[in-house]
């Protein structure tokens, strides 16, 4: 059986780029600990600041204020840590304000901690978004205030690809005196990122998302704003994040954003002719559907699509009989009862949310891959409703 | 390279990409009962018809649609097969539990998938029994007050176990039963633990 492989998956993760591949290959002898003051601790240590300057220069930062961490989960609890600790110095660093202000689309990361320090006291308050998923900046303006400290939205959505106006946004709480983070591990490689010029206080981003390894992520704190460690007990990155450093993920990351800068404006223009060819295709060939996020403030490879009385892991799993990878808003698929939260917040109808379907291309993805796209769902969409109870065509199906 | 990679077990497959008795065209099908459960907003919904011979007091025929995941699909895709020569009385007593057997077993999240077969299924045997002046053999599906504060009865508690709640908190979580007074703490305890053992244990 030769059947095609195509993975339209990548905002979930994206397979190493071979350069990445061979830096690591490069780098695994690379075992001293960066911290051991001898000849082996010091080779770790010199790639290891290499890396950060070149990962810094890529969003217009400096060295100094990059802290590695473990993943993009790691630095987005490490923010948001900062401003619920109660100690008398961190309270007192912040201006005594310790409110935080999240919206109701953030990654799991941000919206579970957030639940779970608002159970430990901290007040959370959250910022709403249209049908589209943007934030809405009047909204903004009227509910941040003088007791909140920190405000954290992300820059790219990683389920319906909506990114935001995060200049605007910094600059609205700025001139309330808060300040500002943006998870930006769907954002930074695939759209221009500069902290200088978004005037950001914190940015997450991540490897694996942009074909670098798994288990490595990298925080941007300016210089200056309050921190307070996540992980202690170690002299390591200035004393912001204990543990020995992962000497061959930061390779990888830092080789993989040198990547990016090479090849991600080309990738861009090439990604938007495909998901138009796609999205025009699926609009054609099938019907009763409905495209979820923006129609242009989006990320390039990101189209998210629900289908009317088709539920989306029948869909996954039928599409993965064919080859093809994708995933979905269905409650079924994730093990829990409900269905995307994103999609929700869009206003999407609940039915809707669980036939919902995320397709995110990337480097590897070729005009053949969509072709055989376009060849494959109408007939999984056509299998489904035929079967299904929900489904009447061009009835009102919800 | 074997299918090692698939989800869920290789008969579960099957049936997912080869649904058995699919109700194609309801109005051309002379149904003798039929039952709709579930709700497209949860993200499942269930027709079951079938057809009875009177005489033998048996189903001769099921077929079914569904708005629902894999595991749905393929649960009463398997069911309609089981169900035919079964007497009412049998067909009744399904369990999921059947069902996920006779799919060569199912993830735990993934049982509660599989429940709208069945519970269709009984619907529509009422429905049968209704038609046919026979309503003292309809049975009710079991329902008993056990938190009288919050209004939660036995069959919320049994979903809520089949739906994933496996300790007294996870319970309450869902259900909000014993939020209030706390008296029922006991007896939905002990519901817990006798439909975990019917649903989940092998």
């Amino acid at each position: 059986m030769n059947k095609r492989k195509v993975y339209l998956d990548h905002n979930a993760t994206t397979p190493l780029h071979p350069q990445v591949e061979r830096s690591l290959k490069e780098a695994i002898g690379l075992f001293g600990n960066p911290s051991s003051l001898h000849t082996f601790g010091r080779r770790a240590k010199g790639e290891i600041e290499e890396a950060r300057i070149k990962i810094a220069s890529f969003i217009g930062a400096e060295a100094g204020e990059i802290i590695f961490t473990g993943s993009g989960s790691e630095a987005n609890n490490t923010v948001l840590s900062i401003f619920s600790c109660p100690s008398s110095h961190c309270t007192s660093l912040r201006g005594g304000r310790s409110e935080i202000m999240i919206t109701s689309i953030e990654h799991p990361c941000i919206l579970e901690t957030a639940k779970c320090l608002e159970e430990k006291g901290t007040k959370v308050s959250y910022l709403d978004v249209d049908k589209y998923g943007k934030v809405n900046l009047e909204s903004l303006k009227q509910k941040v205030h003088q007791k909140v400290g920190l405000v954290s939205v992300m820059m790219a959505n990683n389920e319906i690809g909506t990114t935001q106006d995060i200049k605007a946004i910094a600059k609205i709480v700025h001139s309330q005196g808060a300040l500002f983070h943006t998870d930006a591990v769907q954002a930074v490689g695939k759209i221009p990122v500069d902290v200088k010029e978004l005037e950001v206080d914190f940015l997450t981003l991540s490897g694996h998302k942009i074909y670098g390894p798994k288990g490595i992520g990298a925080l941007y704190v300016r210089k200056g704003v309050p921190f307070c460690p996540l992980i202690r007990g170690g002299h390591q990155e200035k004393g912001r994040r204990a543990g020995t450093e992962n000497t061959l993920g930061i390779i990888g990351l830092a080789k993989a954003i040198e990547m990016r800068a090479k090849e991600m404006q080309e990738e861009e223009t090439r990604l938007l002719k495909l998901k138009l060819i796609l999205s025009q295709a699926i609009e054609k060939n099938i019907p009763d559907l409905y495209f979820n996020g923006h129609p242009s403030d989006c990320l390039p490879g990101t189209l998210n699509v629900s289908f009317a009385g088709a539920e989306g892991e029948a869909i996954l799993l039928y599409l993965d009989l064919e080859g093809i990878a994708v995933s979905t808003g269905s409650a079924c698929a994730s093990g829990s009862l409900d269905p995307s939260h994103v999609l929700l917040a869009t206003g999407l109808g609940a039915e809707y949310a669980h036939g919902s379907v995320r397709i995110s291309m990337g480097r590897d993805t070729t005009i053949k891959d969509i072709e055989y796209v376009i060849k494959v769902l109408p007939k999984v969409i056509k299998k489904i409703r035929d079967m299904s109870s929900a489904y009447e065509k061009g009835g009102n199906n919800g | 390279m074997a299918d090692q990679d698939w989800v869920y077990s290789e008969k579960l497959k099957s049936h997912f990409t080869h649904p058995k008795n699919i109700l194609d065209d309801e109005a051309a099908y002379p149904a003798d009962g039929k039952g709709i459960v579930g709700n497209i907003k949860c993200g499942d919904q269930m027709i079951v018809v079938i057809k009875v011979d009177k005489a033998a007091n048996k189903i001769v025929d099921c077929k079914w649609k569904t708005y629902g995941c894999a595991s749905a699909i393929a649960s009463t895709s398997i069911l309609s097969e089981m169900v035919k020569g079964m007497s009412l009385e049998q067909a009744y007593k399904l369990s999921p539990k059947d069902i996920a057997k006779e799919l060569g077993g199912l993830p735990e999240h993934k049982i509660h998938c599989s429940v709208l077969g069945d519970k269709a299924l009984r619907a529509a045997i009422n429905d049968y029994y209704q038609r046919n002046g026979l309503p003292e053999k309809v049975q009710k599906e079991r329902a008993r007050i056990v938190c009288q504060c919050m209004n939660v009865t036995d069959a919320e508690i049994e979903q809520a176990v089949m739906e994933g709640a496996g300790s007294y908190y996870e319970l309450q979580e869902k259900t909000k039963l014993g939020t209030v007074c706390g008296q029922c703490k006991d007896e939905a305890s002990r519901l817990l633990e006798e439909y975990t053992k019917k649903h989940f244990s092998k």
